[in-house]
């Protein structure tokens, strides 16, 4: 085998390499690629909670008279309630909410980014990459503190037949319903947390190379729009995970 | 919006870096908080049910779009790419109908035989 390196004449006949039938980089093309695959990942773990929650009875009384119990799987606007600094007033999916805000909000910082790289403006892209990483860390703040407040509990807690309570949440036992309930909490948030604390480290990446001027010296900020296309992913999950986890 | 993937001009450019163009992603942005607000309503006014629980999955989907749409840019590629990735994803939400529908039947019919 040859081992040196030849400059070879790009090909452009339409069967040695010169057709582009999706007119989208190699780079584009297999973050697309990715991202479907990543979207069977979550299509899998929503299926199960699907049928997790099908196979347990639902709450019939009035939403008033709601208590948590083993029996039936928990309302969650009764158990995602609080908020920090507000310790015992009833604030539902008041948290969430502003989670959902933080990330859409991150989402057109990023789209700005990309749209200032298309113009080869450093500082404006600079500028939306901070942003973006500010409102990325942001969120994994507030999800911290949520899990924090979900395996820590509320001050009632569930009471148990044997007249002992229990309070918060682990894999095997938790006070708001099921252990289907918390275990599916732990996997899906935690998933998508993992994506968003991924997407922030690509973000630190990408902004350093930035402020190097790596992408300005290649003539392009195609990186920061693959980079983009991960982030918006993120938040799309998001999307779904607030519908069936939060509001169904 | 200009094409993504050609950066031909890029390359040449010298000096004036040309205005953003942010009206588009701005419009986007306010459906999106719009169609958030919209589920938030029927969260508190509503009461739970399969009705409840459709709105929640059509708003949910009009959201993806435009995130897919406008934010991923997908809406401006071409139809291959386009076709590529939502033939696969409908396939799967497919999967995911008959799986959360048909699934608790199968589970529950494998439990009541071992019970």
């Amino acid at each position: 085998m040859s081992t040196s390196t030849t400059l070879e004449a790009p090909k452009t006949g339409t069967w040695d390499g010169g057709n582009e039938p999706l007119k989208a980089s190699y780079g584009k093309l297999m973050m697309w690629f990715f991202l479907l695959s990543d979207a069977f990942t979550f299509g899998a773990l929503l299926i199960v909670y699907g049928l997790s929650r099908h196979s347990h009875l639902p709450y019939t009384g009035s939403p008033d008279d709601f208590t948590f119990s083993t029996e039936w799987w928990p309302i969650p606007e009764k158990v995602f309630n609080a908020f920090p600094g507000f310790h015992g007033v009833d604030l539902p999916l008041a948290f969430v909410a502003l989670m959902t805000m933080i990330l859409i909000l991150s989402s057109v910082t990023m789209v700005l980014a990309v749209e200032a790289g298309h113009r080869m403006d450093k500082n404006d892209v600079q500028k939306w990459l901070m942003w973006t990483i500010l409102f990325g860390s942001i969120f994994l703040g507030c999800q911290a503190w949520e899990w924090a407040h979900f395996i820590s509990g509320t001050d009632e807690g569930m009471l148990l037949a044997d007249g002992t309570r229990i309070f918060g949440a682990n894999l095997t036992m938790n006070q708001y319903g099921p252990p289907l309930f918390a275990d599916l909490f732990f996997f899906i948030t935690g998933f998508h947390g993992t994506h968003v604390f991924s997407g922030v480290v690509l973000l630190i990446m990408v902004f350093i190379n930035t402020v190097n001027g790596v992408y300005h010296k290649r003539g392009h900020y195609e990186m920061v729009e693959k980079v983009g296309l991960y982030w918006h992913f993120v938040d799309l999950v998001w999307v779904f995970v607030f519908t069936f986890f939060y509001l169904i | 919006m200009a094409a993504h993937s050609d950066h031909s001009n890029d390359l040449h450019q010298t000096g004036e870096i040309p205005k953003a163009q942010t009206k588009v992603i701005w419009k986007t942005f306010f459906i999106l908080v719009a169609l958030t607000a919209v589920e938030f309503l029927f969260a508190f006014t509503m009461d739970a049910g399969t009705l409840r629980n459709a709105i929640f999955i059509i708003l949910t989907i009009f959201k993806a779009f435009y995130i897919v749409a406008e934010f991923m840019h997908l809406k401006h590629e071409s139809k291959a790419l386009i076709w590529s990735i939502l033939i696969p994803m409908a396939l799967v939400i497919w999967l995911m109908v008959a799986l959360i529908s048909e699934g608790s039947y199968y589970f529950d019919s494998i439990r009541n035989y071992f019970n």
